[in-house]
């Protein structure tokens, strides 16, 4: 069953199209990964779908409820965790996640719990009584999430939820990700991290300039640049020297030799290792180890958007958050 | 019920943050002393307390709100604390009567702490306290809203404290607290008669002095139809520019 379905929505700013006819469902408990550059219109999509902006055409429902005329029923329902934390400073941890849970109707007892629940949960029990303006980044970016998610909502949209934290907290914040989507939380992610989305996202859509350009699931989409087939055995001594002669038993295999003790084999076709152990085992070369490469999606968002992942990640963080 | 939960938790969370911090409370109690003081050394003889009692009570009302509510409403979007509140699923409407009530509270309390004063100074007997009592809320709505107003026009926090002065001196002088609307140009009258203090301080003006000009059932349907007007403009405001 589909929690989010959008169709054809589109967002005009003057002569600016931000959401350009963009269509797409997400699945109730899957971790669906948004992507695309800055200013590609994830944050603008999230806002239609939130609430906070409102459509030039087209539609979108969140379990059901139409995101432009029941918006207000299809908040109850959701979380949303927007890309800077913006919870208030003058409040302490508990009091903010308390304050959040009221905004849900919740009962003074229930958010209570709650709020100390959630702050042992997420690490943060002993900064629970500390003002919000004292937590790190990373900590402020996990009260974020927490409140979020106090009034159990069952999707959660995260926009950008790791950028410009530590390493640890980021790790950590994936867990939380992971953990919730576990627990039936369905997950509408935005990143520029594409070895986040690998790892997190079931399905994932690109979006540049505002349009959809891909969409599928994470093996689909993988499969679409897998154009040959790539396999790389390690050993424990020196093999470059073996090319030419591999090269000349296996002609229609591309030998590459990334290191003195690594040798990738590349075919358009499916590979057959056993000759090729053989070769090794003749020479009396114990394999060590072998891999079959597959491509990364950070190649399949290459590849698909053309945009080049480091000037992105560059872009984004250098917005000083 | 939900939605009255929220209302309580977004009114104490402005109380607390923003309207009953120190410095606030000062200025609460600083203004009409200062404002007594002023006509005290301009007419050099003894003062009539009572005579000033409403358009200290106004002024306290009308500098309190509007550039309270304008400035934390502005702070409140600028750190994008107000985000969180659109998202909650309440009614636009619930949400801004709730924001505004803070400013509302804040301007009653302001308005009494003259009467406070006064109550040591003056005998206050024969004051018609109830229509006192509407006035003063009616006013403190319309300021507030005025607050509102000026909060969806700007971005930046000095934005919103010089946009608030652009219409607040002017109003000093034209609503009729301290120069009769008689006295006034010709041409400045049209003005007065659309400002919302004028209305609310005549009825003070009524209430305490009986020195009104219109009479208080015409007030009170014009200040009342000021407030809905302007909430209903405030709303239409809200939607137009904060939500994209």
């Amino acid at each position: 069953m589909d929690i989010v379905e959008v169709n054809q929505l589109t967002k005009k700013y003057g002569d600016l199209t931000a959401v350009d006819r963009v269509s797409l469902s997400v699945h109730e408990g899957e971790i669906f990964g948004f992507l695309g550059p800055n200013g590609a219109g994830k944050t603008t999509t999230i806002n239609l779908l939130t609430g906070l902006a409102r459509a030039t055409s087209g539609a979108a429902r969140i379990s059901g409820f139409d995101c432009a005329r029941e918006i207000k029923k299809a908040q109850a329902i959701m979380g949303i965790v927007p890309d800077e934390s913006n919870l208030y400073e003058e409040f302490d941890g508990f009091e903010n996640l308390s304050f959040c849970a009221a905004l849900y109707g919740m009962q003074k007892d229930e958010r209570e719990k709650k709020a100390k629940e959630l702050l042992q949960q997420f690490g943060l029990a002993e900064a629970g009584k500390r003002p919000f303006r004292a937590y790190s980044r990373g900590m402020k970016r996990k009260l974020t999430i927490a409140a979020g998610i106090i009034h159990d909502p069952k999707i959660l949209f995260l926009d950008e939820p790791t950028t410009g934290i530590d390493v640890a907290s980021a790790r950590q914040i994936r867990q939380l990700i992971q953990n919730l989507n576990q627990k039936g939380t369905t997950i509408f992610i935005t990143t520029h991290y594409i070895e986040e989305a690998e790892r997190l996202c079931k399905r994932i859509a690109f979006i540049v300039s505002g349009k959809i350009v891909r969409i599928g699931p994470l093996e689909e989409l993988m499969r679409e640049v897998q154009q040959e087939n790539v396999v790389q055995l390690a050993f424990a001594d020196g093999v470059s020297n073996l090319k030419t002669s591999l090269q000349e038993d296996f002609p229609d295999v591309v030998i590459e030799v990334p290191s003195n003790q690594t040798i990738r084999f590349r075919s358009t076709r499916q590979l057959n290792l056993t000759p090729l152990m053989r070769f090794f085992e003749q020479r009396n070369l114990p394999v060590y180890e072998a891999r079959i490469m597959r491509p990364s999606l950070e190649e399949v968002f290459v590849k698909i958007t053309g945009i080049e992942l480091e000037k992105m990640k560059q872009e984004k963080e250098g917005k000083g958050k | 019920m939900k939605s009255w939960i929220a209302f309580w938790n977004i009114l104490m969370k402005d109380m607390r943050n923003y309207y009953l911090k120190p410095p606030n409370i000062s200025w609460g109690l600083v203004f009409p002393v200062a404002w007594t003081l002023m006509f005290f050394l301009k007419s050099q003889t003894a003062i009539d307390v009572r005579e000033l009692l409403p358009g200290v009570m106004s002024l306290s009302i009308l500098f309190g709100t509007t550039s309270m509510l304008a400035v934390t409403m502005t702070f409140e979007r600028r750190s994008r604390s107000f985000e969180r509140l659109l998202l909650a699923p309440l009614d636009l409407n619930f949400l801004m009567l709730a924001k505004t009530s803070g400013a509302i509270l804040f301007g009653l309390l302001n308005a009494f702490v003259p009467v406070l004063f006064a109550f040591f100074l003056t005998n206050l007997s024969g004051i018609r306290w109830l229509p006192v009592l509407g006035a003063v809320f009616l006013i403190a709505v319309t300021s507030t809203l005025l607050g509102l107003f000026i909060a969806v026009s700007v971005k930046e926090i000095f934005e919103a404290q010089t946009f608030s002065n652009f219409f607040r001196f002017p109003m000093i002088f034209l609503c009729g607290l301290f120069i009769p609307l008689q006295a006034l140009p010709f041409f400045l009258r049209p003005l007065s008669y659309i400002l919302p203090l004028t209305y609310g301080a005549d009825i003070l003006k009524s209430s305490i002095n009986q020195n009104g000009q219109m009479g208080l059932p015409v007030n009170f349907v014009i200040l009342l139809g000021f407030a809905v007007g302007l909430f209903a403009l405030s709303i239409r405001n809200v939607k137009r520019k904060w939500i994209y």
